[in-house]
Order: C-alpha cells, then structure tokens, then sequence
C-alpha cells in the first residue's frame, strides 16, 4: 500500500476546520457578544479555494477514494464560490429574519465539505456519503426559520424525497457492487469495459436506480416535485446557495459515475437522459411561466436549467463536456447573483419576492435592480451575458452529436424562458412603484457583491475563452 | 436443510412485519414491528455470515435509532389516523401526478422482478469465505482502505447532530 | 443456498418500503418506510458481499447504517419543528405552498 497522502482533502479540511472554528467561537461567546463567523466562514472558504488552486494540474489523490483532478477542483471551485459570495450576502440576511448565525454558518461550512466530497469522490461509497453530508445540511438549512411553517414545510419536503432518492441511489450502488466486486469508480469501469455484459438486465437494473437517485437530486422532471417547494420555504440567500451547489455536485457526481464508470452503456443510458432532459425543459419553462412568486418562479427556472445541463450529458462530446462545467460556472454566478437580490430586498415582516412586489424597483433602489435585470437576461440566455455563452456551446454540443431535436426543444424553451424573465424586468423598469413600502436598506458589502457577480456575469458573456479554456484542461484529464 | 428453514423463517418474519409496518393505523404498533422486522435482517445477516453487521443493526438499528423513532412518537402523542383520512386516496400527491408515481412504482416492480429472474443463476456462494466474517478483516478494511468514508461519517453525524438539536429545540426555551 | 434468494427478499423489501412511502400520510410512518428501503439494501449488500467473498459490502452496511442514523436524527427534528408549526403530521394538510 502506498503511503497516504492528505493533500486532496486539504480542501475538505479547511472547510471542516472552519465549521468546527465557528461553533466553538459561537459557544463561547458572551452573552449579546458579536463574533465575527462570518469573516471565520470566509477564510476558511478562501483558505479551501486556495488548495484547490494549488492542486490544479497535481492529480492528487488520497486514500483512493479522493482525486483531486482538474474536473474535481473546478466543480469544487464553483461550490467554493457559491459559499463566499453566500456568506456576503447571508450577514444581513441573519440578522434581519433572526437566523441564528452558529448554526448557519457550520451548517454552510458542512455542506460544502459534502459537496467537495461528491465532486472529487473516486468512490460510490464516498459519493454517498458526500451526498448525505450535504444533503443532511441542506435539509436543515432549508428549515433554518424554524418558526416559519413555509420554511419548515418545505424542508420537510426537501427531506422526505431526498430520504426517499438516497435509498434508491443506495439500490443502484448495492447492485454495481454486486455486479462488479467494487465500489470503486475506475474499478467498476474497467470491469463493465472488460466484458461485454451488454443489456444484462442487472447493469440495466444499476444504472437505474442510479439514475432515480441522481436525478432527484437535480431536480429532473419527474423527480422534481420538492424543488419549488423547498426553494420557496428557503431563506432566499439559502435557495441562492442550493440551486448553485447542490446542483453543481450532484452533476458533478453524475456525470463522473455515468461518463466514467457507465461509460461502456452510454448507449443504454443516453436514451433515458434523453427524455429526462426534455421533459425537464419543458415542464420547467411552461410551469415557471405562470408563477407569481419570483423565488417559484426561479425554482421552476432552475429545474429547466438543469435540463440544459443534462442535454450537454447526452452529447457527452469534447464540447458537450467543456459546455457542462461552463454552464455550470455561469448558471452558479447568475443564480448567486439573482437570490442575492431577491434575499436583499426582502425585510423583516415581509419576503417581497412576490412579482407585485418589484413593480418599479428601478426607481426605488436602481442598482439593485440593475444586477437582477443582469442576472435574468443571462438566465433567459440573451447576449452579452454568461448565460448566451453556456447555452451556445450546450446546444453546439448537442448538434454536433446529432441531437437535433434536443437543441431545437432547447431554444425554444429558452424562447418562452425569455418571456418570463422579461415580465420581470418590465415589472421594474416600466411600472410605477406601489409606493406603500420604504424600500429596504441593503448593506454596503452587499451591494458591492452584488455587483462584483454582475461584473462576472458580463465578463464570462464577452470574454469567455479563460474559463472555457479551463473547462477543457479539466475535461483532459478524466474520460 | 436447516438452513433453508431458517431463510424462509426469518424471510418471512421480516416481509410479514415490514407489511405490517405500512399497514397500521398506530405508528407506535409501527415502531415496535419494524423493531421485529430488522431483527429479522439480523437474523439473516448471521446466516449470511456477517454476525458483526447483525450485532451492530441490533445494538444501532433496533435499539438507538428505533428509540429514537418511539420518542418521537410518543412526543407528537397523535396515535392514530382518522378512518376517513385512512379511507382517502392518494396522499403524496395530487391524484394525477400520483397516478404517474403508482405507474412508476409498478414499472420499477416489473424491472426488479425482470432483472432478478433474468440473472436468476448468479449461483451459490463461492467466493472464499473463511475470513470474511471476522471483525478483523471488517476492521481492517474500514481503517485502510475507508478510513477517509469513516472520517467523513463523523462530519455527517455532527452536521446531523446540529441540524438535528436545533430543529427540535422548542422556541422560547433557550 | 443462492444470493438470488435474498436480492428476491430484499427486492420484496425494498417495494414494500416505497409503497409505504406513496401510500401511507402519516408522516412518522412514511419516514419508517424509507427505513425500511434502507434495510432492505443492506440484506442486499450483505449477500453480494458474501457472494464475492469481500467483506466490502458488510463494511458499506455499517456506513450505511451509521448513514441512515444520521438522517433519523435529522428527520426526525424536522418532524417536530414541523409539528410544533402545524399541529399536524398528516401529508396532506402541508398544503401553505401548493405541491
């Protein structure tokens, strides 16, 4: 055996580090003292993000189970992200609905720690285990107003269907092992690529349940009935946090388990992902177009991106590949920067997230409203924005794989998609505000967040090629 | 010959008591027969040849977590399920959306039953099983080649023990 | 004795575990379904551990025990906090948001 080397978890490590610093420095505050958690939540993050940079091209792997390579630390950089810029946002946010900050804050931390896991797992036990580490967080997040019967409602949701994917997922891990005599990744492809089982009704029956699972978690129609339930019930900054992270590790995972380990029956998977992906833009387009709530409607918004997303799984070529990571990235920047809005216009009696609710906001706080104006175009998918660049090079992937039909459900799901980001934006601009409400104070670092993912979503839309090349370099080096 | 015996004991036992798991209007009853259902499992785990799982599903399982699941019970103190609840349709969903789960449910009872008979002659046991039993070997596979699972367990739990203790502490009493 | 006999109970298991799930509105009950789901994978991992001669699938019942812990704790706090919230732990009145 070779001698076990820590550095492809240091990142897991910083991240726990600073969970456990967090609640020792909430536990032993004095009474009405203020800790800073969230500056310890920051360093810790940024300590993680800084291994992850420094691993990039390393091909670390500890204890087998952990592989740091390039495709790992990008998802995990993206995640990484999504934490920081969460935490920017969250400070205001706490104080404001009474969210105890201890517990948030550890509870971020841990599901960060689970998700790097999946990203990086070798392993089908790792990545359950990744799984449940943030899946239990994120339960818990989704209900952290526990005196909020939506909130606690919809974490009860999000946990019952989650419970119910994991033993699912579960099945399909147990029958991989039964088939192949490993749990691990590479082990399990080399033995599907070694004999020819094709269509045995138990690799069939594996990548199944396999699929159930994954699918769950993000979010594809049929297995999408908690996502705007839960994303409704969440804290908005939690809801920004959980559509960007959630759904980068589990795809993550996904892609890693089936383009990897399953690699040798994408022809009988790719089918099934086929109808998952659209039906999954469909449903998510023509739902979202007729909700009223601004965070439904962006629930039902990023179950339809996850189907764009899975349309770059079934191309699974170079481009498919690359276009995965990308969209990812900016789908995680755009969705940040979105819930970041919604979460900062909120108060303390009232959510505001309902459309009425942002009837001439370009009068009342006009940068606010100029990022989520930013933010809905790169979801509608309209240039210069992050989004036109992702959907470009998904829908490319999936006509240069013969996917016609996919890329042409595609743009005109995103068509319609425009439709309802659009009535967003006339909400804002054209209308006069109601007038009754004093439009809430947002803090300074807050609004500089706010503006800085604004920045990146404009930037990622007219110069993309540094981060398309990146997503090359960590497509080389698996599959 | 008395093996099969007590495959088919225990097997049975444990469907008879998962039915009737689902089947009862008191969850406390619920409780207890699931209790017996995963004693059942333990059971055939030893046939199995993993008595250290069925020592830890006994010890963990049945005793711990089921506590757990019968305070829980005994907290929410609301028994039973009204008759006219009981005799109500679907409850996940709304009706046609849990006609597709039922349909759903059914396509994935059709697929396990295809796959298991299809592969029917995956044959007896014939892998060497002269140490697979011992706590040693489970030992030493937990440690060398899962100790990062094992770690990473430990982070599960204390997320679940936060999560946990401050979802079920009652407002107003800290 | 085969393996085929217990990925049979443990299949058996498993589906009584998801009709518990889609049919039942206690919410206690639905969650002690999902147990049961878990259960069953294990008789499963344990067989095909046996079947391969590689303690592997035992060690993964333990994780996977320690696993399905873990979420009762969690579950079973969110039941409360629920509880606490509605006065209810029958699936159809979580109706604040439609489904």
């Amino acid at each position: 055996m070779i001698s076990p080397s820590f550095n492809a978890i240091v990142p897991m490590l910083c991240a726990t580090a600073g969970a456990l610093v967090v609640m020792l420095a909430e536990s032993w505050r004095a009474r009405g003292e203020r800790m800073p958690l969230g500056v310890l939540g920051g360093i810790a993050l940024s300590a993680a993000g800084i291994a992850l940079a420094l691993l990039w091209d390393q091909q670390a792997s500890s204890f087998g189970v952990i592989v740091a390579d390039n495709f790992g630390i990008f998802v995990s950089l993206v995640v990484v992200v999504a934490g920081l810029v969460s935490i920017a946002f969250s400070s205001q946010v706490l104080d404001r609905d009474g969210i105890p900050r201890g517990e948030y804050y550890a509870l971020l931390l841990f599901a960060i720690v689970g998700m790097m896991m999946m990203a990086t797992a070798n392993d089908l036990l790792v990545v359950f285990i990744g799984l449940e580490v943030m899946s239990v967080a994120v339960y818990v997040l989704t209900g952290i107003r526990r005196d909020d019967p939506r909130g606690v409602e919809g974490a009860f949701k999000y946990f019952l269907l989650g419970a119910f994917a994991s033993a699912f997922l579960l099945y399909g891990v147990a029958f991989t092992f039964g088939l192949t005599g490993t749990t691990r990744l590479d082990g399990i492809g080399q033995f599907l690529a070694a004999r020819s089982m094709s269509s045995s009704p138990m690799v069939l029956l594996a990548m199944g349940l396999l699929l159930v699972g994954f699918a769950f978690k993000i979010s594809a129609v049929p297995f999408h009935m908690w996502t705007p339930d839960a994303y409704e019930g969440a804290p908005a900054v939690v809801t920004g946090f959980m559509s960007t992270g959630v759904k980068a590790a589990a795809f993550a995972a996904f892609t890693r388990v089936f383009l990897s380990a399953f690699e040798p029956f994408s022809a009988d998977w790719a089918p099934l992902v086929w109808y998952l992906a659209i039906a999954t833009m469909v449903l998510g387009t023509v739902v979202g177009v007729a909700q009223h709530n601004l965070k439904r409607m962006l629930a039902y918004s990023s179950i339809a991106h996850g189907g764009y997303l899975l349309v770059g799984l079934v191309a699974a070529n170079q481009v498919g590949k690359e276009a995965i990571l990308f969209y990812l990235a900016a789908y995680a920047v755009t969705n940040l920067a979105a819930f970041g809005a919604i979460a900062l216009l909120g108060t303390a009696d009232r959510a505001n997230d309902t459309l009425q609710d942002y009837r001439g906001l370009w009068q009342s706080r006009p940068m606010v409203a100029g990022v989520l104006t930013v933010a809905l175009l790169s979801l509608g998918g309209l240039p210069p924005t992050a989004g036109f660049i992702g959907k470009w090079y998904i829908f490319s992937a999936a006509v240069s794989a013969g996917y016609y039909g996919l890329a042409i459900a595609g743009v005109l799901t995103s068509v319609i998609s425009v439709f309802f980001y659009l009535r967003v934006v006339v909400m804002m601009y054209m209308t006069e505000p109601a007038g009754t409400i004093a439009p809430p104070v947002v803090s300074r670092a807050a609004l500089a967040t706010l503006a800085v993912t604004a920045a990146i979503i404009l930037y990622l839309g007219v110069l993309p090629t540094a981060l398309l090349d990146l997503a090359a370099a960590s497509i080389d080096t698996i599959f | 010959m008395g093996e099969w015996l007590l495959f088919y004991a225990f097997s049975l036992v444990a469907i008879l008591a998962s039915a009737l798991v689902i089947g009862q209007r008191n969850p406390m009853y619920s409780v207890l027969l699931l209790v017996a259902s995963f004693g059942a499992s333990a059971g055939l785990y030893v046939q199995l040849d993993a008595p250290f799982v069925a020592v830890t599903q006994i010890i963990v399982y049945a005793g711990a977590v089921m506590v757990l699941f019968l305070y829980v019970v005994m907290l929410l103190n609301q028994p039973r399920e009204d008759a006219s609840e009981w005799d109500r349709t679907h409850p996940l969903r709304r009706p046609g959306l849990a006609r597709l789960g039922a349909i759903l449910a059914a396509l994935l009872v059709v697929e396990l039953g295809w796959a298991l008979v299809r592969s029917g002659t995956l044959g007896a046991f014939t892998g060497d099983t002269s140490s697979l039993a011992s706590v040693r070997t489970i030992g030493q596979v937990m440690f060398s080649d899962y100790v990062f699972a094992f770690e990473a367990t430990s982070v599960l739990i204390l997320a679940a023990l936060v999560g946990g203790v401050y979802l079920a502490h009652r407002e107003g009493s800290r | 004795m085969t393996s085929t006999h217990y990925l049979v109970l443990s299949a058996a298991l498993f589906m009584i575990g998801v009709f518990g799930v889609v049919t039942r509105r206690n919410i206690v009950i639905i969650f002690m379904s999902i147990e049961l789901m878990l259960n069953a994978v294990n008789i499963n991992l344990i067989a095909f551990s046996l079947q391969w001669g590689n303690s592997l699938g035992q060690v993964f019942t333990i994780f996977v025990i320690a696993v399905a812990a873990a979420e009762a704790a969690v579950g079973l706090g969110i039941i409360l906090a629920l509880y606490r919230n509605k006065e209810t732990i029958n699936i159809d009145e979580m109706n604040v948001m439609k489904w």
